[in-house]
C-alpha cells in the first residue's frame, strides 16, 4: 500500500500535466499569454485559427508544447520579439508570425530561444519578420520545414533568417529562407547539420560560418544572394552536395573560404556565380567531384593557402577556370576533367597525355589590372592565350594538372 | 541611285560571293546548335566568329567590288548621273548583299532551332544588329581606302591592315594602355577605350546582355551604368551609326574631288 501511494505521488503530476489549453479568439482564453501563463509542464497549448496581436510573449517553464491549428497568424505589430523560449524541451508547431519589430540597437527575433536544451521547432511560417530565430546557447535544437522571408533593401538594417550563436548539436533541416540578410549565421557553433535548405535572394550570404567547428552542410541550394556561402575562421566542415547557383553580381561569390582548416568540400554543383569559389588563406580542403559550370572564375585563389587538394572535379565552360596569386605552396591539381583541354590520349586510358595549364595569360593579366576585363573575349586576348601555352612564361609553371581527365568525371550516387 | 544599288546588289548575286558567303553562315549556325544544343552557348560561340569574321569579309569584299568595277564605274562616270549617286549605290549594294547574307544566313538555323521559344531571342537580335553594323562600317571603311589608292596592291594591303588594326592590334595597344596607367583609377579610360573601336563595342555590347555581365566586376559597375542603362544603349547605337556615317561621308566626298 505504501508503495502504491509512493507510485501515485510520483505518477501524478504526469498524468495531471497532460492538459490540453486552448487558445482562440472566442474562447475562454483569448490571448497566447494567458494560455502560457496558465500551462504548466508537460502541456500542450492548441491555438486556433485567428489573428493574435501580441508579442514578448516569454515561455521560462520547460516541457511546453505549442502547437497551430488551421495557420493562426501572431502578429507583432513591429514591436519587439514575439516568442522568448528560455525552457527546455519545448516544441513549436504551425503558426505564423508576421510583423516583428525592428531596430537597430536590439535584436528583435520572431522566435528567441535562449539556454534550451532539446526543442524541436516545425512548420513555421515567418514573413516580415527582423530576425526569423534568434538561437543562443542552446543545445540539441531542431528547425525545419519553416518559410521564412522578410522584404530587406539594406545590409545594416536586416536581420538573419535562422541566427545561432554560441550553440551546439542542432539541425536546421527543410527550411526556405529569403529577403534576409544572411540566410542562416552561424558563430560558434559546433556539431550541427545544415540540410536540404533552399536559401535565396539573400542580400549578403545564404549560410554563413563564423568561428563554428565541426558542422556539416549538405543537400542545400543557395540561390541568387550577395554570395552563396560564406565559412570563415572555422575548422572542420564537411560542404557535400550543395547547389551555388547565381550569385551573380560584383565580388560576388558561390562559395567563400577565408582562414578555413581541415574542410571536405564534394559533389557540389557551382552552376553559373561570378566566383565559384573564392580560397584564401586556407589549408588542408579536399576538393573532389565537384561540378563548375559557366562560372566567370570557377576557382580563385587568393594567396596564403596550403595542401589543397583539387581531385575529380569537372571544370565547363567557365570563362576562367582557376585564377591564382601567390606561391604553388603544395595546392595540387589532379584528375580533373577541363572543358577546355585539348591534349590527346595516345594510350586510351582516359588520363590526357599531357598536362593542362589551368590558368591562363589574360586570368594573370586580369588579376593585375582588374580593368582590363573588357577585352575579354576578343581576338586578341585569345592570340596572347595561345601564345602563353605554347611557351610559358609569366602563369606558374609548376601548376598544372598533370594528369586531366578526358571525359567529365560522372556524378556519384549519393551515399 | 536605287537603280544603281540595284545593279550592284544583282551583280554580287550573280557573282555567287554572296550566296557561298550566305552558305558559309548557315552551315556555321546549323552545325553550332548540332553541336551545342544550347541556343545560349552557340550565341557565344557566334559572337567570336562575327566579331572577326564580318568586317574582314566586309573589307574584303569592298575593296574587291570596287577595284573589279571599276570599268563599270568609269562608263557610269560617262553618264549624266551624280556621282554621289554611283558610290552610294554601290556602298549600299555591296553593304546590303552582305548583311542579308549574315542576317539570313544565321537567321534560318536559329529560327528552325526554336529560337522564338528561347528567351536568347533578344541577345540573337542584338548579335545580328551589330554583325549588320560591323558589315556597314567595314564596307564604308574599305571603299574610303579603294578610292584613295588606285594601286591595287597597295589598297588590299591597307584594307588588310585597317582589319587587322581594328580586330587584333588596336586591343593590343589598348592593354598595354591599361597596364601602364594601373596605378591610376582607369575605368573611365577603359570604357572610351573600348567604345572607340566598332568591334570592341559590339563585342562588349554583347557580352553585357549575356550572362557573363558580372564577370566585369567592379570596373563593370561603370560599364553597366553605361551600356546597360537605355542612354548607354542608344549612345552606342549612336556611336556605331556614326562609324557608318563619317566614312559614308568621305565616300562622297571623295569621289565628287577625284580624278578618274
Amino acid at each position: 500500500m505504501k508503495y502504491v501511494l509512493i507510485l501515485l505521488y510520483i505518477l501524478l503530476p504526469l498524468f495531471a500535466s497532460a492538459k490540453t489549453i486552448e487558445v482562440c479568439p472566442t474562447c475562454p482564453v483569448s490571448q497566447i499569454k494567458v494560455g502560457i501563463d496558465l500551462a504548466e509542464e508537460g502541456d500542450l497549448i492548441i491555438i486556433k485559427a485567428g489573428t493574435y496581436k501580441e508579442h514578448d510573449i516569454k515561455i521560462t517553464k520547460n516541457n511546453i508544447r505549442i502547437k497551430g491549428e488551421g495557420r493562426p497568424v501572431i502578429d507583432g505589430e513591429m514591436v519587439g520579439t514575439v516568442f522568448h523560449f528560455s525552457g527546455s524541451n519545448f516544441t513549436l508547431s504551425g503558426l505564423k508570425i508576421i510583423h516583428v519589430g525592428h531596430s537597430y540597437t536590439q535584436d528583435f527575433a520572431a522566435v528567441l530561444v535562449i539556454n534550451a536544451k532539446h526543442f524541436e521547432i516545425d512548420d513555421m511560417i515567418l514573413e516580415k519578420v527582423y530576425f526569423g530565430f534568434l538561437v543562443e546557447k542552446s543545445k540539441h535544437g531542431v528547425i525545419k520545414n519553416c518559410i521564412v522571408s522578410s522584404k530587406n533593401k539594406d545590409e545594416a538594417g536586416a536581420g538573419n533568417g535562422v541566427h545561432i550563436w554560441k550553440s551546439s548539436d542542432m539541425l536546421v533541416t527543410n527550411n526556405d529562407l529569403h529577403g534576409m540578410r544572411d540566410g542562416i549565421y552561424l558563430e560558434f557553433v559546433k556539431r550541427s547539420k545544415m540540410t536540404h535548405n533552399h536559401s535565396h535572394g539573400n542580400i549578403r550570404y545564404g549560410l554563413h560560418f563564423m568561428f563554428s567547428n565541426n558542422d556539416e552542410y549538405s543537400n542545400n541550394t543557395f540561390e541568387n544572394n550577395g554570395a552563396g556561402v560564406a565559412v570563415m575562421f572555422s575548422k572542420y566542415i564537411k560542404m557535400s552536395e550543395n547547389t551555388f547557383l547565381l550569385n551573380w553580381g560584383d565580388s560576388s561569390y558561390g562559395l567563400l573560404l577565408k582562414e578555413i582548416y581541415d574542410a571536405e568540400i564534394h559533389d557540389n554543383e557551382f552552376i553559373q556565380n561570378t566566383i565559384g569559389i573564392n580560397i584564401e588563406g586556407s589549408t588542408r580542403i579536399n576538393y573532389s567531384n565537384n561540378n563548375f559550370r559557366n562560372n566567370g572564375w570557377a576557382v580563385k585563389v587568393k594567396g596564403a593557402c596550403y595542401k589543397n587538394k583539387f581531385y575529380k572535379n569537372n571544370f565547363l565552360q567557365n570563362s576562367f577556370d582557376i585564377s591564382y596569386k601567390g606561391q604553388i605552396n603544395s595546392n595540387e591539381f589532379k584528375s580533373n576533367y577541363w572543358s577546355e583541354y585539348t591534349g590527346y590520349d595516345l594510350d586510351k586510358n582516359n588520363v590526357g597525355d599531357i598536362p593542362y595549364r589551368p590558368v591562363k595569360l589574360f586570368s594573370y593579366i586580369v588579376n593585375e589590372t582588374p580593368e582590363t576585363i573588357v577585352l575579354l573575349r576578343s581576338l586578341f586576348v585569345d592570340i596572347i592565350n595561345f601564345s602563353e601555352k605554347v611557351t610559358p612564361v609569366f602563369t606558374p609553371d609548376n601548376l598544372v594538372d598533370a594528369s586531366p581527365a578526358m571525359k567529365p568525371i560522372p556524378k556519384r550516387k549519393p551515399q | 541611285m536605287l537603280k544603281i544599288l540595284k545593279y550592284s546588289f544583282y551583280d554580287l548575286m550573280r557573282s555567287r560571293w554572296s550566296y557561298i558567303y550566305f552558305l558559309f553562315y548557315l552551315a556555321l549556325g546549323f552545325v553550332l546548335l548540332f553541336l551545342f544544343n544550347d541556343v545560349s552557348q552557340a550565341v557565344i560561340t557566334i559572337m567570336n566568329i562575327i566579331l572577326v569574321l564580318t568586317p574582314l569579309i566586309g573589307t574584303i569584299f569592298g575593296v574587291m567590288y570596287y577595284y573589279d568595277s571599276r570599268e563599270f564605274t568609269e562608263l557610269l562616270l560617262s553618264q549624266p548621273i551624280k556621282r554621289r549617286n554611283i558610290f552610294l549605290g554601290q556602298y549600299i549594294g555591296v553593304a546590303t548583299s552582305l548583311a542579308l547574307s549574315l542576317f539570313l544566313g544565321l537567321g534560318i538555323p536559329f529560327v528552325t532551332y526554336g529560337l522564338f521559344q528561347s528567351s536568347e531571342i533578344w541577345n540573337f537580335s542584338l548579335l545580328l544588329v551589330t554583325g549588320v553594323f560591323l558589315t556597314f562600317i567595314f564596307v564604308a571603311l574599305s571603299y574610303n581606302l579603294a578610292l584613295s589608292y588606285d594601286n591595287k596592291i597597295k589598297g588590299f594591303g591597307f584594307a588588310i591592315l585597317l582589319w587587322l588594326f581594328f580586330a587584333v592590334i588596336y586591343d593590343g595597344l589598348f592593354l598595354i594602355l591599361l597596364l601602364s596607367f594601373s596605378d591610376y583609377p582607369i575605368d573611365k579610360l577603359a570604357l572610351i577605350g573600348s567604345s572607340l573601336n566598332p568591334i570592341d563595342l559590339s563585342r562588349v555590347l554583347i557580352l553585357l546582355k549575356l550572362d557573363i555581365s558580372a564577370l566585369f566586376g567592379y570596373t563593370g559597375a561603370v560599364f553597366k551604368q553605361f551600356f546597360g542603362s537605355s542612354t548607354g544603349m542608344i549612345s552606342s547605337f549612336a556611336l556605331l551609326l556614326a562609324w557608318v556615317i563619317l566614312p559614308t561621308w568621305r565616300i562622297l566626298r571623295k569621289s565628287k574631288r577625284k580624278d578618274f
